[in-house]
């Protein structure tokens, strides 16, 4: 059984764990379930260009050519928006690499002492002291880090995202603290919009039925009527969100702490992050430093993939440090985080040789060592950890 | 003992790592990235303590530089928005300047500090900013210190 040893250089992105989907060689990054977003897009779209089609000409005319000008800046502005928050990174922290989930196990270990046998071990909570207040961090069981404050685990992306608000399916991906801005401005933007559309709507079919009657404007201008119901829905929608989160950015909350509930209540931790001043908050938050991204997607890194003749594929990426050693001496875990197959992982990145048949199972074969943890981890206590289990089940 | 490596090439191939270390984030005040300055006992016999909190504070200072709110990042936000972001595309924005010089620090503080006494700082970037990590090498001709030994010291001091 001969063995060969293939190494190419792929891109990070393949090779993220997680559940996001990649286009434009990693310069797009999303969640898996795009078809929310593809709605929005429509309705965006249709109902702008229903706009132009019907009332501008005659708007342009009778009123003024500002409006379809001022209508086209808008729309762009709202598209700019949303794809800017739905293709970037909304601030995903990397997982762990095993020598950190190693010490940090190891820390965990030291802190909890001797368990006796049968008995639970305490969950795996670090308590820091942010500006005089107690704010617990969790340990996430499938990135293996502490989560710093504010971050949270998405379970549709299955990533750990810094400052978590919400994972929003109108814009196809999660909002966290890179793409928080641009989420509110395209929620202003749209609120915006649509008001606009909607008043100009009624002034247009008022102006006409003036001259022809209500039923022949109906009649000569069938877009509007879609126009107004589809405003008249979003708008109750969308500026209500939009609100919502004004009130958030003013008390620099995020959807996510306002649901638990982390803030609110008297025997409860007061929020350490406000400034106490809603000035301050909102600056802070919309005209705050733009973070760069962690992830680093388009980096290259190096791919060993050893291919036997009989026996099945099996491929283990090297980490992506020039500096580290790939044969370091301490490494309890070969594995790294439990590898949950990227959507994108493209088939002819496994080489198709002759092992191209059995393929499929070894995913699979290199999942079980990977979900082995070491005796003192509980991963049940953690919801996440059941659901990312389950789904490689 | 402290072994004696020249330059980061050296250290590359003919030291074998050890172990890593890893000093964690200070999230006192805020979530801000500030590095905890705490000494790690796995270094004790490897590098004075001032060298490494003189390299944890100047790297703390240069993350505050960044993430600093005030006349410049309003100016640029606002300007951004004005724009739509598109500014982005062309622009690079005040943190990936920041982020070029920590860089470029740590590339000199590891060839001038760390390499000459077997250790190497990892940008804390390429580790999610999550951690500081320092990886320690032992030349591989010398017996040195054995892995387990040192990690077993390590746990225990905690």
């Amino acid at each position: 059984m001969s063995a060969v040893m293939i190494t190419r250089k792929v891109r990070k992105w393949e090779k993220l764990p997680g559940k996001n989907t990649f286009c434009c060689d990693g310069r797009v990054m999303m969640a898996r379930q795009k078809g929310v977003f593809y709605l929005t897009l429509f309705l965006i779209i249709g109902t702008c260009s229903l706009f132009f089609a019907f009332e501008c000409p005659y708007l342009a005319v009778h009123l003024s050519p500002a409006i379809p000008v001022f209508a086209a800046l808008l729309f762009l502005f709202v598209m700019a928006m949303l794809l800017r928050t739905s293709f970037s990174d909304p601030g995903v922290l990397p997982r762990a690499l095993p020598e950190e989930a190693t010490f940090i196990e190891m820390e965990i270990e030291a802190a909890n002492g001797n368990v006796p046998a049968g008995q639970r071990p305490p969950p795996r909570i670090r308590n820091v002291q942010i500006n005089n207040q107690i704010v617990k961090l969790k340990y996430c069981y499938t990135c293996k880090i502490f989560r710093p404050p504010r971050a949270s685990h998405c379970s549709i992306c299955d990533n750990c995202v810094d400052r978590f608000d919400h994972h929003c399916p109108w814009v196809g991906n999660c909002v966290g603290k890179r793409n928080y801005r641009y989420f509110y401005l395209f929620t202003l933007s749209l609120s915006l919009l649509t008001i606009y559309i909607f008043t100009f709507d009624i002034v247009h079919v008022v102006m006409r039925s003036v001259d022809n009657g209500f039923l022949n404007t109906l009649k000569e201008t069938p877009g509007t009527v879609l126009e107004v119901l589809v405003c008249f829905f979003t708008l109750w929608s969308v500026v209500g969100l939009t609100g919502f989160h004004t009130y958030l950015i003013s008390l620099n909350q995020t959807t996510n702490e306002d649901i638990k509930g982390s803030w609110s209540g008297k025997n409860r931790v007061q929020n350490p992050y406000s400034h106490k001043n809603i000035i301050k908050n909102c600056c802070e938050v919309l005209c705050g430093p733009t973070y760069p991204s962690v992830l680093d997607r388009r980096g290259l890194m190096q791919d060993d993939s050893l291919v036997s003749a009989t026996g099945a594929a099996q491929s283990s990426s090297s980490s992506n440090s020039t500096l580290q050693s790939t044969h370091a001496v301490l490494c309890l875990q070969k594995t790294t985080a439990p590898l949950i197959p990227n959507e994108h992982t493209p088939d002819d990145a496994k080489p198709s040789i002759a092992a191209s048949a059995e393929k499929s199972p070894s995913p699979k074969e290199e999942l079980p060592p990977a979900s082995k943890l070491p005796p003192l981890a509980s991963p049940e206590t953690d919801a996440e950890t059941s659901i990312a289990k389950d789904k490689t089940h | 003992m402290a072994t004696e490596f020249h330059n980061l090439q050296e250290l590359r191939h003919s030291a074998s790592l050890v172990t890593k270390v890893f000093i964690q984030r200070d999230y006192s005040e805020g979530t801000v990235c500030r590095f905890q300055t705490k000494f790690p006992s796995e270094l004790d016999n490897r590098i004075e303590r001032t060298l490494l909190e003189e390299t944890v504070k100047t790297l703390n200072s240069y993350y505050a530089e960044a993430e600093k709110i005030g006349g410049q990042s309003y100016l640029e936000g606002c300007l951004a928005c004005a724009t739509a972001y598109i500014i982005f595309l062309c622009m690079e924005t005040r943190y990936e300047k920041v982020l070029r010089k920590i860089s470029g620090y740590i590339q000199e503080q590891n060839e001038k500090i760390y390499a000459p006494r077997g250790l190497l700082i990892t940008d804390p970037i390429e580790r999610g900013m999550r951690v500081l990590e320092i990886s320690l090498f032992e030349d591989r001709g010398s017996g040195g210190s054995s892995p387990s030994s040192s990690m077993s010291s390590g746990s225990s001091a905690r």
